[in-house]
């Protein structure tokens, strides 16, 4: 039998009051896709992430993550809710996020951020954690500033421990949320040097960003999202080169 | 000026009376405070109402006539209680509510809705990036709440437990009014037996003095490791 694609969604709509900030959005994944989802701000992206792991819950639509789709309900006031919490803490561990303003937790040195997840949600051996995370800090180069404090920290590396922290629950798939958007200039290229190193790996990804040039030399699926709809999908060379939208060849026209 | 006149060995129970009738009090009060900051922030209407009335009814009525209602109204309440469980279900329940527990209690519910409003604030003043985090890598409502909110809730809160405390300390010389033999009780019928005021008064606010100077240091050694990570000082 064929290994289920790690990621599905399904015509993903989602309103806040009554402004529709997605208009029906597809994705399917293979092992090992980097899909990156690139389009100006407010069209949808972060939202279309943030719906996969149910930080926002999508108002109509499928995720089946690995072959297990996502159950849904309503509550009293006729509004779409997880059904069943314990699967969306299961699901939400298959799939670690990295966020665009780090979001390590500040009480905790490094070494801790990254084992409390794998400790008390995955139930790995407190051992075999640290164990875990020592070869994940090393990978992205912080093994050293592993008892620090996140403030303690440049942005780059604050957002490298992240990747760790995310690398560690060893994800079906990884969330990119802008992960190099609050990050200095000269700080962008140690981060996405470690991203590149992921998708090479075969690493499942998924990544809203701003990097045109990541978006086109790492991924294998470009989505490009304009007011809440795919304007354009396909390889990076059939996005960038040949795009048939005219949104899109605007938004990849020279600024100034 | 140390000679104490035979009062010593009772000022130095006194003195014991006040501080464990502190500690009861502050663990109550703690309690009470994670509780209430909890039930506002839970966005359960019911609970929210319930905590809202609390703090607004004990924040609103004078220490001393809490301490009194519970006191003497105490009893009666457990009275009733009583006579009502062995008359309906022959049930034997009796207590003495004696003036040390309802100081602990009044003092404790009157500190528990200070400790709500301060946990409350430093709940709210957590960043919002931190609980996603945590919802974003499948923890639990309980274990974000114990692992991440309340740890860090608490670098903000500490400065207003460390106020409610001291508050709370000095509160705790109320009870003398409800026949509780504590260090100023002690000292109120030495000074006037003696007819030397200063004798024992000072010392009295001496102990009162080194209590509260203690435990500023401790708060702010607390404070300086609940600070821990943070860069710019607190």
């Amino acid at each position: 039998m064929a290994e289920p694609a790690p990621l599905i969604c399904r015509d993903i709509h989602k309103t806040f009051d009554k402004h529709e900030v997605l208009k029906g959005i597809s994705l399917e994944t293979r092992k090992g896709d980097v899909v990156s989802l690139i389009g100006s701000s407010g069209s949808g992206k972060s939202t279309f992430l943030r719906c996969i792991n149910l930080l926002e819950t999508p108002t109509s639509g499928d995720i089946i993550v690995h072959g297990d789709p996502i159950r849904f309900t309503e509550n009293r006031k006729g509004q779409r809710i997880p059904a069943d919490n314990k699967q969306v803490e299961q699901i939400r561990a298959r799939l670690s996020m990295v966020f665009q303003g780090f979001n390590l937790w500040s009480h905790m040195t490094i070494l801790e951020n990254i084992i409390e997840a794998p400790v008390h949600v995955l139930k790995v051996p407190k051992k075999e954690a640290i164990e875990r995370a020592e070869a994940y800090l090393h990978k992205v180069g912080i093994y050293e500033r592993k008892d620090y404090y996140p403030a303690q920290m440049s942005g780059g590396q604050q957002q490298r421990a992240a990747i760790a922290r995310a690398l560690a629950m060893e994800p079906e798939v990884m969330l990119f949320d802008e992960p190099t958007s609050a990050l200095d200039p000269e700080l962008v290229g140690e981060v996405l040097k470690v991203m590149q190193s992921l998708a090479e790996e075969g690493r499942t990804m998924i990544v809203v960003t701003h990097e045109m040039a990541f978006a086109r030399d790492v991924s294998s699926q470009v989505l490009f999202l304009h007011q809440g709809v795919i304007e354009e999908q396909g390889t990076p060379q059939k996005v960038f080169d040949n795009p048939d939208s005219e949104r899109m060849k605007q938004f990849l026209a020279p600024k100034f | 000026m140390f000679d104490l006149k035979g009062y010593g060995p009772e000022l130095a129970a006194g003195a014991l009376v006040t501080i464990e009738l502190a500690f009861l009090s502050l663990a109550l009060a703690l309690t009470l405070g994670l509780l209430g900051a909890s039930a506002k922030l839970s966005g359960n209407r019911f609970l929210a109402g319930f905590a809202a009335t609390y703090t607004t009814l004990i924040r609103g009525v004078p220490d001393i006539v809490m301490m009194l209602l519970f006191y003497y109204g105490g009893q009666v309440g457990v009275n009733m209680l009583s006579d009502y469980l062995w008359e309906a279900y022959e049930i034997d329940f009796f207590f003495q509510f004696d003036p040390f527990i309802s100081g602990v209690v009044t003092i404790g519910l009157i500190f528990g809705a200070y400790m709500t409003e301060t946990f409350r604030g430093a709940f709210l003043a957590v960043e919002s990036g931190q609980i996603e985090a945590a919802r974003a890598y499948g923890f639990t409502r309980w274990h974000t709440f114990r692992r991440v909110m309340v740890p860090q809730m608490l670098r903000h809160a500490l400065p207003g437990i460390g106020n409610n405390w001291q508050v709370l300390l000095k509160t705790t010389a109320l009870v003398s009014i409800i026949g509780l033999t504590d260090m100023v009780r002690v000292a109120e019928e030495a000074a006037k037996a003696e007819r030397m005021p200063f004798h024992f008064f000072i010392p009295v606010a001496a102990v009162y003095l080194a209590l509260t100077a203690g435990s500023e240091l401790f708060i702010k050694w607390l404070d300086k490791r609940a600070h821990a990570g943070v860069v710019q000082g607190s």
